[in-house]
């Protein structure tokens, strides 16, 4: 399959590789989120971490992602979108966006899906820790 | 050495020149009809076709009036599978209890899919599931067959994981037990030494590009004597091939095809020898550079030219992109509108996870050192570089089963 040039270098060069720390030690930290979406079994898994400042404000974002060429690039450029955002800002971000910038083709579309998943639920956690309400709505399946 | 590099034989083989060479006269010199008795131009096609028969036959110790020629190995298969179920079947069609048929879960399509048609028409398959080294036995041969058991078919060696089933030994309980068998040698023939009457085999599909011969033509092999196999045709017209398999030969395919055959049959113990030491090392080197890396299928009962290894925690296809130099197949098939991994790979009972991360190399004719040496490094970065964004590779530095965890599957 032919790749887009923005995949090919996402894929080269990933943005915001890396997390703030092992599995159980971010677990503890109130001012990291950890979205982790995907499974291995469907041959995708993407960790996005974000750090969020007391203001709100996401001042950084990791990832690693196990999964496709278009898998890597919409993880990798999710964290370049999210961060300086604020967490409800991040929130508004729509696979859709990532679909067009990254030119995937339609059997790729579940990248795009899972990299939005993935902001949702870092966000998600980040709330939960610190107390605030998370919106009604359920990360949205998608068909697999 | 040229990039990309060719690693993918196992899909298709380069056409070996001398094979052309043999071709060509018949497209724009001897370009008669072999059916034709009236005319120079039909004696000589009918003599390349011959020649080509012989030259067959001879690579699988055949008589060369056992070779149907037919398109490729899947018409081989569906002839062999379907056009023998229907001559034995136990009952006319429209009917229950037609008969049964025994093959195996990781056989190539072109098998199973024909097996299945028959299974919706009234005869009873078994899928055989082999162990975790992906081998058929006998022994579970033996435990399937029954009364009305009319069908064997179990593939000679794995297309996906190059893994040798024991052929003579199958073919001995079918005969033992008077069940027409049938092998699917397409990956075998032509790069192991095979003999129809020693290995007990009734029916025997190849294809010629897998051989380095040309595309589009193959060959069933179908047993005369001792005992005559019998097969319903599929293909009904002028009465071809003794009414196996109607239609104008491919005069210059055949010849192809048999030319590729005698020279597999000249080299095949250079090639092998070769070829093994190569894939050996391959694979030791890339085990010896990296953890977790696991080379499919029985350790030993495999092609010496074909590898599947998976790379833990990498999938595949974002290694393939990483290896664009290197033409090759991944086990994962996240391309297509399934995102199912390999078939072949889960029926090992291999974790989803391991058959994502797999790549199969196979190498050719024309494979040098160099090419290998070169792809080891390619495939050694391309992993360490994957590794590095891999997620489940921390969780596996941490020492956390990556199976025990509950993944939020969607
Ligand atoms: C084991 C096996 N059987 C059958 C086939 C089908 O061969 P062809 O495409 O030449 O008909 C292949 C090739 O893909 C194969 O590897």
């Amino acid at each position: 399959m032919a790749y887009s040039e923005k995949v090919i270098d996402h894929y080269q060069n990933p943005r915001n590789v890396g997390s703030f720390g092992a599995s159980s030690d971010v677990k503890e930290r109130k001012d990291v989120g950890v979205g982790i979406v995907g499974a291995p079994e469907c041959g995708d898994v993407m960790q996005l971490q974000i750090k969020v400042g007391d203001d709100g404000v996401i001042e950084d974002a990791k990832f690693k992602c196990f999964g496709c060429g278009s898998a890597i690039a919409s993880s990798s450029l999710a964290t370049e979108w999210i961060k300086g955002k604020s967490v409800d800002e991040a929130l508004e971000i729509k696979n859709t966006r990532i679909v067009e910038e990254l030119s995937l083709p339609p059997v790729k579309i579940h990248c795009s899906v899972l990299a939005e998943d993935s902001i949702r639920t870092a966000i998600e956690d980040y709330k939960k820790k610190n107390g605030q309400p998370v919106a009604a709505e359920a990360g949205h399946g998608h068909a697999h | 050495m040229n990039l990309p590099i060719y690693m993918d034989n196992a899909s298709t083989t380069r056409t070996d020149p001398r094979v052309v060479e043999a071709m060509l006269p018949y497209f724009t010199e001897t370009y008669g009809n072999s059916a034709s008795r009236n005319h120079a131009f039909g004696w000589g096609a009918e003599a390349g076709v011959d020649r080509a028969r012989e030259q067959a036959a001879s690579l699988i110790g055949a008589g060369p009036k056992e070779i149907v020629w037919t398109s490729g190995a899947t018409e081989s298969n569906n002839l062999a599978i379907k056009g023998a179920a229907l001559m034995y079947a136990k009952a006319p069609m429209g009917s229950e209890g037609r008969g049964h048929i025994i093959t195996c879960i990781i056989e190539h399509k072109a098998v199973l899919d024909p097996c299945k048609r028959l299974e919706r028409e009234g005869f009873d398959v078994t899928y055989l599931e082999p162990g975790s080294d992906g081998i058929v036995t006998a022994d579970l041969v033996r435990a399937a067959i029954r009364d009305d058991t009319i069908l064997v078919t179990i593939m000679w060696a794995n297309n996906e994981i190059g893994t040798i089933n024991d052929i003579p030994s199958i073919g001995a309980v079918c005969r033992e037990h008077g069940v027409v068998f049938h092998t699917d040698a397409t990956q075998w023939v032509g790069k192991m030494p095979t003999d129809v009457e020693r290995d007990n085999v009734d029916l025997l599909s190849w294809s010629g590009h897998k051989i380095y011969g040309p595309g589009g033509v193959g060959a069933l092999y179908v047993r005369r004597r001792r005992p005559r196999v019998r097969l319903q045709a599929m293909i009904d017209g002028g009465g071809h091939e003794r009414g196996m398999r109607s239609g104008t030969l491919n005069v210059p395919g055949i010849v192809g095809f048999g030319a590729a055959c005698e020279i597999c049959e000249n080299e095949m113990e250079s090639e092998r020898e070769r070829l093994l030491a190569l894939r050996l090392k391959l694979e030791n080197e890339l085990k010896g550079l990296m953890d977790v890396v696991e080379v499919n299928g029985h350790s030993e009962r495999r092609l010496p030219h074909l590898t599947n290894i998976s790379f833990g925690f990498v999938e595949g296809e974002s290694l393939m992109m990483g290896i664009k130099d290197i033409a090759c197949s991944s086990g994962s098939a996240c391309t297509s509108a399934s995102l199912e991994p390999s078939y072949v790979l889960k029926g090992l009972g291999l974790g989803d996870e391991l058959a994502h991360s797999s790549l199969r190399l196979s190498l050719g004719r024309w494979s040098t050192e160099e090419e290998v040496d070169f792809a080891i490094k390619e495939i050694h970065q391309a992993v360490e570089h994957l590794r590095a964004l891999s997620p489940l590779y921390d969780l596996h530095n941490e020492g956390i089963d990556i199976t025990k965890i509950v993944w939020q599957s969607h």
